[in-house]
């Protein structure tokens, strides 16, 4: 008996992604959620980001916009608004939603947007070879922060999701991981939850995703995932922040 | 804790399970053989077409099914099958 | 009817069928969003209309419907323009269609309120990063802010391109008689996937998804794309160059000027020849592609050419192209060799700055200095750029 094979929205391009790498495992996520909901590729439209994530577009069978770098909400805002009844949704990473973005995230989630916002946060600017990013934690050494980040140059790991959970327009705000499988189930499950409720027209949904970047972050991937229990946890704890 | 279970079970049934691991995906990057429960996979000395150590899966007749390596897998190269049960004792 | 430039261009939007607006108040153009919005036409034709947090934002909402197959415009005045650059340039990139209206304010920086054309360099050249032009068309009266909307989207579709209506204060905020176009019904979902088979709309059984997107890092295959924006661009530059030419046959003095300074130099021209003074005006309707055959043929009988813009001179550098260079790399081959010009005319500029608007006497008194004495002597005061700029009388070889 079947029990699991790769999703058939998932291309069979080989993803660029850096082995190990959490993208890979979330875009994964979101062509299995997409297939299960059955609900048409016609009715299926996404936004990619500019960072590891742009190619998304290249490895899940649906209509894509690519935004100009952080833009993405307002991009789907565009798209949303045209198309009201399909499921709109953008695929960001923290150096888009917490720092060059910020104004666009938290306008379209304030407008509460009917659009599912995935929010990957690993902590660094990956592609640019691993940048501090607003995200990154206390003490983590990074390229523009080679001694660890110090609060007192660099400021604090910014909470973009507790600020979503604030913002009125939004229905929906979770933070998950996808560093062991059962991390992974329960990414699933959010990343369903949000594009149904998008569906549903509750407001924006926001599934923020603590991932690992073994290569950035000069780990095995294993010592990422691992990191990740361990550390990143205790600056970005998981859960639902925020339910309809 | 499944080996607690095979030590414990009185005739105690397991799930019983295979994988498919396409090779010429895999980029080796272990998380598979890390979250295995059952300790069947690990990295061939091999490398496939783009030079990486591929996953295999060494001792198939230990694989429960329970697909962990397939959700963990960044780049979905493994399919999972449920054979059947298997009587433990 | 009688409408401001802003109001006028507003309504003309609604009646053409646009799909969306999405905007940020600034002003000299703050009543098309006012205007809009007081039509409440998502109760008529369904048209969104949005305010957006930020220019950046408008433009990326503009790019989000256009993706879509949808017609999009905004509008903003340069400071705001600046910052929807980034987002023209991905229009672009990802050959979207869509409308963009700058109702032109003096600068730079925060500069003024007050009317000012110094955003022809902007708008023109590009504006942002990369290789690419915007369709630009330069109204100068309320009837074409109306009638320009139309103009503006049928190109921006033609091209796969953004086009921009290029107005300033004075269009924008003056009142004048205008006829409104028809009313025309919005494109249905399925007649724009049928129509526009790129747009990302979803991806319909059994067909190729569609990817919006400006970006490709095989340099062989962005060449590609990069060359075939600039044959699209060249068959603009082949058919849609407009004009208007006003007494430029017999023309001795020609004055070239566009949007609300070619109004001005239009009763200029009036005064100079009830006075005798054989002048002429010829006005660009397009700024990008420029007219610049038919300034060539405008220009064959002047002895002067005198520029006149609300700005510092920038428009002047496209008349000195279009009169100066043998082959004009932007222009189609075979022209008339203007180096065998029979005159080669002096060319000057005449410009105020900061949001100060001329008044047609006092363009007429400059041409009666320039008609009376010679131009190599001519510096009157208000002259913003050196007097004089004599064509090349040789070819350059």
């Amino acid at each position: 008996m079947l029990l699991y094979k790769k999703p058939s929205l998932l291309t069979d391009t080989n993803m660029h992604y850096c082995p190990g790498c959490s993208h890979a495992v979330v875009n994964k996520i979101i062509a299995e959620v997409l297939e299960e909901m059955n609900i048409g590729t016609e009715n299926i439209i996404g936004v990619s980001p500019v960072g590891c994530g742009v190619f998304i577009y290249n490895y899940i069978d649906i209509d894509w916009v690519e935004a100009a770098h952080g833009r993405a909400p307002a991009v789907a805002t565009g798209v949303k608004r045209m198309n009201p009844d399909k499921l709109v949704f953008t695929y960001q990473g923290d150096g888009e939603v917490t720092a060059i973005g910020t104004g666009e995230v938290i306008h379209a989630c304030n407008r509460g947007e009917n659009i599912a916002i995935i929010f990957i946060n690993n902590a660094v600017f990956g592609m640019t070879n691993g940048q501090m990013a607003p995200t990154t934690p206390l003490g983590m050494k990074t390229t523009t922060c080679p001694d660890g980040r110090d609060p007192q140059l660099n400021g604090y790991p910014l909470p973009m999701a507790q600020l979503f959970a604030d913002i009125q327009g939004t229905c929906y705000v979770t933070r998950q991981a996808v560093n062991t499988y059962k991390a992974v189930k329960n990414t699933k499950k959010a990343i369903r939850r949000a594009f149904d409720y998008s569906l549903q027209r509750k407001g924006t949904s926001v599934v923020e995703i603590i991932c690992a970047c073994p290569t950035n972050w000069k780990m095995t991937p294993v010592e990422a995932n691992k990191y990740i229990s361990d550390f990143s946890v205790k600056t970005f704890p998981l859960g639902d922040l925020k339910r309809p | 804790m499944f080996h607690h279970l095979l030590l414990t079970a009185v005739h105690a049934t397991i799930q019983q399970g295979n994988v498919n691991i396409d090779n010429n995906r895999c980029k080796g990057c272990g998380l598979c053989v890390a979250t295995c429960p059952a300790k069947t996979l690990q990295l061939s000395n091999n490398v496939n077409t783009r030079g990486y150590n591929f996953s295999q899966q060494l001792r198939p007749n230990r694989c429960i099914g329970c697909a962990s390596c397939a959700l963990i897998c960044p780049d979905a190269c493994i399919t999972v099958f449920r054979t059947g049960l298997r009587k433990t004792i | 009817m009688l409408l401001k430039g802003n109001e006028a261009l507003a309504l003309a939007a609604i009646r053409y069928g646009v799909d969306a607006y999405y905007g940020y108040p600034i002003t000299p153009q703050s009543e098309i969003m006012e205007t809009l919005i007081a039509q409440k036409p998502w109760e008529s034709t369904g048209m969104t209309v949005l305010q957006a947090e930020s220019e950046v934002a408008a433009i990326n909402m503009v790019y989000g419907t256009a993706a879509t197959g949808r017609m999009a415009m905004t509008s903003s005045s340069g400071p705001g323009i600046s910052l929807m650059q980034n987002g023209i340039s991905y229009l672009c990139g990802a050959n979207l269609p869509c409308l963009i209206v700058n109702v032109m304010r003096g600068g730079p920086g925060l500069g003024t309120i007050s009317p000012s054309q110094a955003d022809y360099f902007q708008a023109t050249r590009g504006g942002g990063h990369g290789d690419y032009r915007t369709l630009v068309l330069a109204p100068s009266s309320v009837q074409e802010m109306a009638d320009f909307v139309a103009i503006a989207f049928q190109w921006a579709f033609r091209y796969r391109n953004p086009a921009m209506i290029l107005a300033d204060g004075t269009i924008g905020q003056m009142m004048e008689k205008v006829t409104l176009p028809p009313f025309q019904q919005r494109l249905t979902a399925s007649e724009v996937a049928k129509l526009h088979t790129w747009a990302s709309t979803g991806r319909r059984e059994g067909q190729q998804r569609n990817i919006v997107s400006s970006l490709d890092l095989d340099p062989a295959a962005m060449e590609l794309k990069c060359l075939n924006r600039e044959q699209r661009y060249q068959v603009a530059i082949d058919n849609d160059a407009r004009h208007q030419a006003i007494h430029c046959d017999d023309a001795e003095i020609l004055i070239v000027a566009f949007g609300s300074a070619a109004r001005i130099c239009t009763k200029t021209v009036q005064l100079a020849r009830q006075q005798g003074i054989r002048a002429g005006l010829f006005r660009p309707i397009t700024l990008w592609p420029f007219p610049a055959q038919a300034l060539r043929q405008a220009a064959q009988h002047a002895q002067h050419i005198l520029v006149v813009e609300l700005n510092a001179g920038q428009m002047i550098d496209d008349v000195r192209l279009a009169l100066t260079t043998q082959n004009n790399p932007t222009t189609t081959p075979n022209l008339p060799n203007t180096s065998n010009h029979p005159n080669t005319p002096t060319i000057t500029h005449y410009g105020r700055l900061g949001g100060v608007v001329f008044t047609p006497e006092e363009i007429l008194n400059h041409i009666k200095n320039i008609h009376t004495a010679p131009p190599t002597q001519t510096a009157p005061p208000t002259q913003t750029t050196p007097p004089t700029q004599t064509a090349p009388s040789t070819p350059p070889h």
